[in-house]
């Protein structure tokens, strides 16, 4: 099939990057498959997961349902941005200390959710964290190290 | 991968230019005959009831046009009522606080719809003209090929729920919409040659298929509901999981007191039928009372009278309908005066 390719320049992780990419691609294959941004995760793909889900303009959405020919200058951050060159960020810490990530495959997606939380919401209870993740399927942890988790790094931040 | 179909993709900065796009590529010339017919030309806003739809293939536009760059289409202004932009994201709506306040039935309907993620995307627009749902049709493209499709999809099929039904028997399943019927709201549409307003209540009707009179060329730009003083609201749901899931039932209420009697009161219910639905039996039974457990009970029975729910979502028939009374009653009492 021919091409039908389009040069988007999309803001990713503070970085303005052009790319080629198909208008009926989403977000999520854009990041993957054109910027080589694996980190973002697929599951479902049908907006019933939350593996996928990046911020834009720092709110939670999910790339599966996101069209990049629609997002002109959004700043987009996914979990490759989350960190500061080596240095994790202290959610990333606090999931490997406390367990939080077990199979690892909802990890990226609830660490956004999260640091959405985090950003507007410094210090939340234990009800606010549950439901900022509420859009973010786990089948191995049972949910608690991750709430755990989330306590601690808002201790940290 | 799972993804969507090829479309080329248009963003209108107007709503008047986003009418005119759907009228210049054919969407007026819409084959209803066909039940959901293959569509040119679709419209999308946060995408988050469109997208996936596509991605099963039950939709494969060659255009869509697109409402996420239209001007002044996110926003709540209030002049005598309450005039929501039909852009206006779910999250936006339940946080208003002129909402939580006053139209507090929609604050608790847009807050428990699906998840965070899929609130800061999807709109109230999107909300209202959302497609009915069904265990036979929200499935792949692989899935239905493999069971033969259904009525929905292909009229010639039988309904697979009913299959004596005569016409499709999918599910309403849109949170605001029962809240935004108790609150008495109106909604407005333009296509290529105008505008016309539609009371939300009238707006459905029972039919799967073709679930509203929303046609294929027009845009649907605001909500408005009236500013009626002295009334509480509220939205009562039952869903599987506590987040992500459709309503398998759910019921919103509006009451108006006067003194200590019931002036007025609404009760509207969605998941429990094709289209969501106002009581007027509901209304009766309540006027004049003042909640006692009587009226409610009365009330409670008339919803239980009206629900219809079919297989076709999760939860049993007798469970979704049994739901609607105890749903209608849990509303109802938490509307009493403090």
């Amino acid at each position: 099939m021919t091409s039908t390719k389009e040069l988007l320049t999309l803001h990713v992780n503070g970085e303005a990057l052009t790319v080629a990419a198909e208008p009926h691609h989403t977000l999520l294959e854009v990041l993957r498959e054109e910027l080589g941004l694996t980190g973002t995760k697929h599951g479902c793909e049908l907006g019933e997961c939350g593996a996928c889900t990046v911020l834009v303009d720092g709110a939670p959405v999910l790339s599966c349902l996101t069209l990049p020919v629609l997002m002109g200058d959004a700043e987009v951050t996914t979990v490759e941005g989350l960190g500061s060159g080596e240095r994790l960020h202290p959610l990333q810490t606090a999931f490997a200390e406390e367990g939080a990530a077990q199979c690892g495959y909802c990890t990226p997606g609830m660490l956004m959710a999260a640091k959405a939380l985090l950003d507007g919401t410094p210090r939340p209870t234990r009800e606010q964290i549950a439901t900022a993740i509420s859009g973010n399927l786990c089948r191995c942890t049972g949910y608690t190290a991750i709430y755990e988790a989330i306590e601690k790094a808002a201790l940290r931040t | 991968m799972l993804r969507l179909p090829r479309f080329r993709v248009l963003s209108p900065r107007t709503y008047g230019e986003a009418a005119k796009l759907l009228d210049e590529h054919g969407a007026a010339e819409l084959d209803r005959s066909r039940g959901t017919p293959t569509l040119r030309v679709m419209l999308v806003a946060g995408g988050t009831d469109l997208f996936p739809n596509m991605k099963r293939r039950q939709f494969a536009p060659e255009i869509l046009v697109s409402l996420t760059h239209v001007r002044n289409a996110a926003g709540v202004q209030e002049n005598g009522e309450l005039v929501i932009s039909a852009g206006t994201t779910l999250t936006a709506l339940a946080q208003d606080p002129r909402v939580r306040e006053r139209y507090t039935a929609l604050a608790e309907a847009a807050e428990v719809v699906s998840t965070p993620q899929l609130r800061n995307m999807g709109t109230v627009g999107g909300n209202i003209c959302l497609d009915t749902r069904c265990n036979w049709y929200d499935q792949s493209l692989f899935w239905r090929t493999a069971e033969g499709y259904c009525m929905k999809t292909n009229p010639e099929v039988v309904c697979r729920v009913a299959t004596s039904s005569p016409r499709c028997l999918a599910v309403a399943s849109a949170d605001t919409v029962p809240a935004l019927m108790v609150l008495g709201a109106t909604v407005h549409f333009e296509d290529a040659r105008g505008a016309r307003d539609v009371r939300l209540a009238e707006f459905y009707r029972e039919d799967g298929m073709s679930p509203s009179t929303l046609r294929s060329d027009e845009v649907l730009t605001d909500v408005t509901i009236p500013r009626e003083d002295g009334w509480r609201s509220t939205y009562v749901k039952l869903r599987d999981r506590g987040s992500f899931d459709f309503p398998i039932a759910a019921v919103a209420a509006a009451v108006r007191w006067d003194g200590r009697a019931v002036a007025d009161a609404r009760v509207a219910i969605t998941a429990l039928a094709s289209r969501p639905i106002l009581i007027d039996a509901a209304r009766a039974a309540l006027i004049g009372t003042r909640l006692e457990d009587e009226a409610i009970a009365a009330a409670a029975e008339a919803v239980h009278k009206t629900a219809r729910p079919m297989d076709n979502t999760s939860g049993t028939i007798s469970q979704r309908k049994r739901a609607s009374r105890v749903l209608t009653e849990r509303a109802l009492r938490s509307l009493r005066p403090a």
